[in-house]
């Protein structure tokens, strides 16, 4: 009787256990910032970022390409006025364009570009340049799926990581920037 | 000064709360009936505070007060009134507040209708709930004020979230809710059994009326949450797997398995401690299920609000009810042995068949939700399961239980005594074949699982129908609860007929149309006539004319949109459906092309509505066995008398 009991009281004890101290470790981890639960790796990092050739919304030139800026590490921020999350971030954007020193390249994704540009009017443009994708067939080459997505580019054109969800500075500080590290180095 | 007096009789239910725990539980163990006494009072103290928190709340939305920050995040001066109701419950802090509300409401109901309970036994069950209020009502004052004020106010709120203003989705939560909460009742029962250590027959019968009532408002719930995905995402689908959808239909399926094993326990006295564990898990998945849902562990497109911290509490909650119930179990096991031995094909075998069947459903979702939730902390790499996986498993046990359903309904209790229905089952079947053969050939598609499929439905409903009728002809009268057993199981069939129906011969296309242009779907023919702007009461929106032809004939004309609200400014769709009894012709616009041309989703589903009515039928079904009167014990009996049913 007693051996019985044990066994009916501990397997379902012992599997709760288990289950809880998972559910724990996975709470510990999202608090302490090392887990994201949206973070899915793309299969594009490590590999050479698709070509972009888009009409301008804003910037120095008329047209937003990959190829503007090789040779030096940039951001491709992918955003559109109808996403609230995208104005959650536009303040940390803005902060990230002055501190990184890295220019940041918007995707202005399946949005209308006059709103667009009454957006950036009234909240500040932290954009290097803004390419328009309205009908989002860029997007889909770079494997987006919402808004906002923040890829980091290398100088030699390889994409060193993506973070999806509104950007932080310490989001910038403890995901990006020590790739951009190793990404120089190598 | 109306929100803090919210806040305030929050925390005075809280102290009521304690008081219902502490003299419901201490008092049944030291008999002091005095103490006992005060449970009541402390129910009923309760239920009005907590209604009075709510009703401030209420009030916040409805007068706009944007000083409290739940309001001015969750709504907008141009919200209308209905949706500024439903906001209350359509963010986290909101929707836990209407769930200590539905707990209260639920203990008041025990309440009053248990008067006939031993006094100890009584006391424990109100104590439990006690305790479980407790454990919400703190969660809600610690980490989820939904009364804190805004200072500055802000001048207008950030809107409910626009997916959640939709009619479906006003009454979706506080169905579920009810449901959810509904499986703490059963819960509560079973540890005042196990504490009373009372572990006989009669426990079982008074659980059962209240199971019901929580199962059948799971139910409802359940099918709205897919009614509005289906009609509100703009994906036509009906059901996703997604985590928090999950998280709803485990507790169902637990449910579901508990109403069949609390009737072997009360008429058979069989399963005792099975019944006692099965108690245990349906409130521990719902306990899950806000755990997964409001701590942000799993990605889901349900996850409006989350937070880690919140996700430790409720875990705590978790541990220490779950855990609580299991040593309560384990102290009280040895009482549990059953004697009685019943046959391979009796009642009892189906009714164990059942539950067996039902574990191993929840087992599997229940894998297949937390896989990724392992293989991530055992840095095993990122998976996740969708699907795929889950149609596939689901299928292993569900189409069993359809099949059993059919046969299980005509044997009896404790022998096995069906060869004398073997001509009944082979008429049934080869109804349910031919059946099966002919809409299928309506449906003009094929395969071996729709024949299964469409059999096992059609031989269930022959059955359902067949048993009561057999009764009356025999010159019994037939109970409400047997008709509400069968109704409940015809509902089943209907289900079944639907997801067979919609899952082999649904036509979905995805196609760009201009004004004027048409495209053609399973035999009928689309054609974008036009669109215009319209404005509605706080958004934009862009609404397509779609005509639908079908052999030259006009069937119907739908009015899809594309709505912008106006604050959150998030794209929205709108389908246009034409609902029928045997098909739903379903368009939704996609994006704007450019110089007049729609992306547009146009699909066929066919027999879809007998998903959703065969989820009422079920739960009417439920209804029915609970008005059953032989439910209505004035005195607590002793039950040889009723063991016939």
């Amino acid at each position: 009787m007693e051996r019985k009991l044990l066994n009916r009281f501990l397997w379902p004890a012992v599997a709760t256990l288990v289950l809880f101290g998972v559910f724990f470790f996975t709470l510990h981890r999202i608090s302490s910032g090392d887990l994201i639960v949206s973070d899915i790796p793309s299969p594009l990092i490590g590999k050479v970022a698709p070509p972009m050739d888009l009409p301008a919304l804003t910037g120095p030139t008329e047209r937003v390409r990959t190829t503007d800026f090789k040779g030096r590490p940039w951001m491709l921020n992918v955003w559109g006025t109808w996403c609230p999350a995208c104005r959650d971030e536009h303040a940390a954007l803005l902060q990230l364009a002055q501190v990184s020193g890295i220019p940041i390249v918007g995707l202005n994704w399946k949005d209308d570009a006059g709103e667009a540009r009454r957006y950036l009017d009234g909240l500040g443009n932290p954009y290097f340049a803004v390419g328009s994708d309205p009908v989002g067939r860029t997007a889909i080459d770079w494997g987006v799926y919402g808004a906002p997505e923040t890829f980091l580019i290398g100088p030699d054109g390889h994409i060193l990581a993506k973070y999806i969800g509104p950007m932080t500075m310490e989001v910038w500080e403890k995901r990006l920037k020590p790739k951009l590290a190793v990404g120089t180095l190598q | 000064m109306i929100p803090e007096l919210g806040h305030f009789a929050l925390s005075l239910a809280f102290a009521l709360a304690l008081a219902q725990a502490f003299f419901g539980l201490a008092g049944a163990w030291q008999r002091r009936p005095r103490w006992m006494a005060v449970t009541d009072s402390a129910v009923v103290g309760q239920v009005v505070c907590v209604a009075l928190a709510f009703a401030a709340l209420v009030h916040a939305f409805v007068v706009h007060d944007f000083s409290v920050a739940y309001v001015a995040n969750n709504s907008n001066s141009a919200l209308p009134v209905l949706f500024r109701v439903s906001a209350v419950w359509g963010a986290h802090e909101g929707s836990l507040l209407l769930w200590i509300f539905i707990l209260a409401l639920w203990s008041v109901a025990v309440a009053a209708f248990s008067k006939s309970l031993p006094a100890s036994f009584r006391a424990r069950v109100l104590g439990m709930l006690g305790l479980i209020s407790v454990g919400f009502m703190s969660f809600t004052l610690g980490t989820s004020n939904p009364f804190l004020r805004l200072i500055p106010a802000a001048a207008d709120g950030a809107d409910l979230n626009p997916l959640l203003q939709d009619f479906a989705l006003a009454v979706h939560p506080p169905m579920l809710y009810t449901g959810y909460v509904g499986t703490a009742v059963a819960f509560a029962f079973a540890c005042a059994a196990m504490l009373e250590g009372k572990l006989d027959a009669t426990w079982a019968r008074w659980t059962r009326p209240w199971t019901t009532v929580a199962w059948l408002f799971l139910t409802m719930g359940i099918a709205l949450g897919s009614w509005w995905a289906y009609y509100e995402l703009g994906w036509g689908g009906w059901w996703f797997w997604d985590p928090v959808e999950n998280a709803s239909f485990m507790p169902w399926l637990m449910s579901t398995a508990l109403i069949h094993s609390l009737a072997v326990t009360e008429k058979r006295g069989l399963f005792k401690s099975w019944t006692l564990l099965l108690a245990i898990f349906a409130f521990s998945l719902s306990l899950l299920g806000t755990f997964l849902v409001r701590s942000g562990v799993l990605v889901s497109v349900h996850s409006f609000a989350s937070d880690p911290a919140r996700g430790v509490f409720i875990l705590g909650l978790l541990s220490f009810f779950i855990l609580g119930s299991l040593v309560l179990y384990a102290w009280r096991a040895p009482l549990l042995a059953s004697t009685a031995g019943f046959g391979w094909l009796s009642r009892e075998a189906f009714l164990l068949l059942n539950n067996v069947l039902l574990v191993v459903a929840a087992a599997l979702i229940l894998l297949g939700t937390l896989w990724p939730l392992f293989m991530d902390a055992f840095s095993l790499g990122k998976i996740s399961v969708g699907p795929p996986y889950f149609n596939a498993v689901f299928l292993v046990p569900g189409l069993p239980l359809v099949a059993a359903i059919g046969i299980g309904m005509h044997s009896v209790w404790k022998h096995s005594k069906l060869q004398p229905k073997k001509n009944l089952f082979i008429i049934l079947a080869c109804i349910g074949v031919a059946g099966a053969l002919s809409v299928l050939a309506w449906l003009g598609h094929f395969s071996v699982l729709s024949v299964v499929g469409f059999t096992a439905a059609i031989f269930v409903m022959g059955s359902a129908v067949v048993e009561p009728w057999q009764r009356w002809r025999g010159g019994h009268t037939v109970p409400a609860a047997v008709l509400g057993m069968s109704l409940a199981h015809f509902g089943v069939a209907m289900f079944t007929i639907g997801v067979t129906g919609v899952e082999t011969a649904k036509v979905e296309r995805d196609v760009a149309l201009g004004i004027g242009d048409s495209a053609n779907v399973a035999g009928y023919t689309f054609k974008l006539v036009s669109t215009r702007p319209v404005q509605g009461p706080n958004y934009n929106a862009t609404e397509a004319e779609v005509l639908i032809t079908h052999g030259g004939e006009a069937v119907a004309t739908l009015h899809p949109q594309k709505r912008t609200y106006w604050v959150r400014t998030m794209p929205m769709t709108e389908a246009g459906i034409d609902v029928g009894f045997h098909r739903d012709l379903f368009a939704a616009l996609g994006e704007d092309l450019g110089q007049g041309r729609w992306s547009m989703r146009l699909q066929y589903k066919p027999l879809i509505r007998f998903i959703w009515l065969g989820a009422l039928v079920m739960a009417i079904g439920g209804l029915l066995a609970v008005v059953d009167r032989r439910y209505r014990v004035k005195k607590p009996v002793a039950d040889s008398d009723t063991a016939q049913v």
